[in-house]
């Protein structure tokens, strides 16, 4: 009987093993949850089987379609629909208006079914973003059958029923579908380093205790290390702006997990193409910016520089002087890409979209002759940052070698 | 069996109850997330209380490794012995230094072991403590000796969100996400903390926390925590209920506000809906 919940839970993507699975049953023959409240196995059973509260929402949603499954087997009193409660919605959504155009005979058996089915199927459509009440409007109701009379009579609940606790679905702010979590995402990372030992001494140095003892004619002298750290330093340059809009935040959060594992981590914004301006912040961007030259003033030729970007622009923003979407460039985009790309040893361009528009400036296909496309294609090593650890990987591999 | 159960200080939700009541007949490790300030770290030590037993602490930082809960082996001291002569060099075990969950594997009583905020120490730390938890043993290379816990101390973690734990430590523990209490639960947190306080008072407050923490754009939500603190200071001010409703309505910042509101940028925005709700009328 639990098997079923356990596939469902299973099935609705919520990472759960056997031994989970039989952390449950044992509980339940220890004698845990026996005071027959659905409640307790409720609790019990998340208890046991999820391990994220943002995985609570999809348990919530197994443990309803398990629980009314075998709702007969669970209890047998309730099985009606909670009177009172439908009442009170009925009296949110519909209008006088909506009651009187709505007339039919159904019995208020079949009404209160079907409504409920209805409800069910507003709350998936409020979970895909819709207002509650908005697109059903009046139809929502028009053909299911409402009698007013029905309500009154069907008014006088003889069972009551209280909403269950996981049909509140409170979670469901908490649920993410976000595929790459700051967890993956560093270990990733982790191959983007070169130890090297600075700073404070005080690593206990077994060898080199040895040697110096015993140039010390057996008399005890003691040597210290530093630890090994991570000596990598990361530049990032992220788009941002229009198309980029969606990616920069989350591309900023993965880099920032990430930040400790780094020697230094600076970043900075550009918009669609780099040119002679860089900023920090988006909102002062007109009075705080750095020169891009200023880069390889500041930064040393082995830093791992990493540009974030969807690519998405017209040929003309990198080929011509006054190529940008905002302002006069005197010097064409590829200039600045070519300076950057010139100075530093190692660079990358990630970027976040999907694979068919994955190549840089493919876009435009009159493009093609152009050398400068080719030019910036073959000179950049791109991955894609979405959903793919594997490509992140590679990147990184890349930029250590 | 004592079941462990809301007490005269702390206030513990149903399922709270029951998840840690299932993990300590389970004997597995409890791992407890929620917003700060809700009281993670207080469980353990009213768990602890019920059970009339000790807790060992063990507060985890970023430079905290997994090794130096089980054991430390004082080499340079040794070392330093061997020259002087001391006729403890030859005994090793006089250099091993215990840790904290050596001593909570060895305590009579069945103890309370936290390790409180787990996510702050490296990403492998979990990992590193696996077999620890597991099996409630470990190794000592030094003395080539088993460590065994003589009773499987309770052990409960918290977690900060800081980092993703990984999963092969999840499998191991009982999760409870302690969400933010409802209006009722709040009431009882305010009468376990404040007895004596008015009812209306409690109502004004709550209503105006709630005001807070539910507006849109809010950087660092007010916790229980801070609710209770700021009560303090109300109490002690003397301000009555009625002057905490004749804000609410008018969309300014509360009294003592200082002690909800921990970042400036809330504070501005704050300021600048009361300077606009006020522009409006």
């Amino acid at each position: 009987m639990f098997l079923k919940l356990f596939g469902s839970i299973r099935n609705n993507g919520v990472p759960v093993t056997l031994k989970e699975y039989l952390d449950l049953l044992e509980g339940l023959s220890l004698g845990l949850c026996n005071s027959n409240k659905i409640e307790d196995f409720y609790n019990f059973a998340k208890l046991c089987l999820i391990k994220d509260e943002k995985n609570y929402d999809k348990f919530d949603r197994a443990f309803n379609s398990f629980y009314k499954e075998n709702i007969d087997i669970i209890n047998q009193i309730q099985k009606n629909v909670p009177e009172d409660w439908v009442l009170n919605e009925l009296k949110k959504i519909l209008s006088k208006k909506d009651k009187k155009k709505i007339s039919n005979d159904k019995d208020w058996d079949d009404i209160l079914k079907e409504f409920e089915e209805r409800l069910n199927e507003q709350k998936k459509r409020h979970e895909g973003g819709n207002k509650w009440i908005g697109t059903g409007g009046t139809s929502m109701f028009g053909n299911s059958g409402y009698n007013p009379k029905g309500v009154r009579v069907g008014g006088k609940p003889s069972n009551r029923r209280a909403i269950k606790v996981w049909e509140k679905r409170v979670y469901q702010n908490l649920d993410d579908q976000v595929t790459i979590n700051t967890r993956n995402i560093k270990m990733a990372l982790r191959r983007l380093r070169k130890l090297t030992r600075e700073g404070i001494q005080d690593e206990f140095d077994l060898e080199d205790t040895i040697k110096a003892t015993a140039k010390n004619a057996g008399l005890l002298n003691i040597k210290y290390r530093s630890e090994k750290k991570n000596s990598v330093r990361v530049l990032l340059l992220i788009d941002i702006g229009g198309s980029m809009d969606d990616h920069a935040k989350s591309s900023e959060q993965v880099f920032s997990a990430a930040n400790s594992e780094f020697k230094s981590l600076d970043y900075f914004y550009f918009h669609n193409c780099v040119y002679e301006n860089i900023w920090k912040n988006n909102y002062r961007r007109n009075s705080e910016y750095l020169e891009t030259e200023n880069l390889l003033r500041s930064y040393s030729k082995n830093t791992k520089l990493i540009f974030i970007g969807d690519a998405l622009m017209s040929p003309y923003e990198i080929t011509y002087p006054g190529g940008s979407v905002e302002h006069w460039n005197e010097k064409p985009g590829v200039f600045y890409i070519k300076k950057l790309t010139n100075y530093f040893d190692k660079f990358v361009w990630l970027n976040p979209e999907e694979k068919k528009k994955l190549a840089i400036f493919s876009i435009y296909n009159d493009f093609e002759r152009s050398n400068e496309k080719k030019y910036v294609s073959n000179e950049f090593k791109r991955y894609r940052v979405s959903n793919e650890k594997v490509n992140l990987i590679n990147s990184t591999k890349y930029l250590c070698v | 069996m004592v079941q462990f159960s809301s007490t005269k200080q702390y206030v513990a939700t149903r399922d709270l109850i029951e998840a840690v009541n299932a993990s300590i007949t389970l004997e597995k490790p409890l791992l407890i997330k929620g917003e700060p300030g809700t009281g993670k770290t207080k469980l353990a030590q009213e768990i602890a209380l019920k059970f009339e037993t000790k807790l060992i602490k063990w507060n985890i930082k970023s430079t905290t490794k997994a090794h130096q809960g089980l054991y430390e082996y004082d080499a340079v001291s040794r070392l330093r012995d061997s020259q002087l002569g001391d006729k403890k060099v030859k005994d090793i075990a006089n250099y091993i230094k215990k840790g904290v969950l050596w001593n909570a594997f060895e305590y009579k009583n069945k103890p309370v072991l936290l390790i409180d905020e787990i996510d702050k120490a490296d990403i492998e730390f979990p990992n590193d403590l696996l077999q620890e938890l597991d099996a409630m043993e470990f190794f000592v290379y030094e003395t080539s000796s088993f460590i065994k816990a003589k009773q499987r101390p309770i052990v409960i973690i918290t977690s900060n969100n800081e980092k993703d734990l990984p999963d092969a430590f999840l499998r191991r523990c009982f999760f409870h996400y302690i969400s933010f209490p409802d209006i009722a639960t709040l009431e009882k947190i305010i009468h376990v903390h404040y007895p004596n306080i008015k009812k209306n008072l409690i109502n004004a407050s709550i209503k105006s926390f709630l005001t807070i923490r539910d507006t849109a754009g809010i950087k660092k939500k007010p916790s229980t925590s801070e609710l209770l603190d700021w009560l303090k200071l109300i109490l002690a001010d003397d301000i009555d209920a009625q002057d905490l409703m004749k804000n609410n309505n008018k969309n300014i910042l509360p009294p003592l506000y200082g002690a909800l509101l921990k970042n400036e940028a809330d504070v501005e925005l704050f300021q600048k809906i009361a300077f606009m709700s006020r522009s409006e009328s």
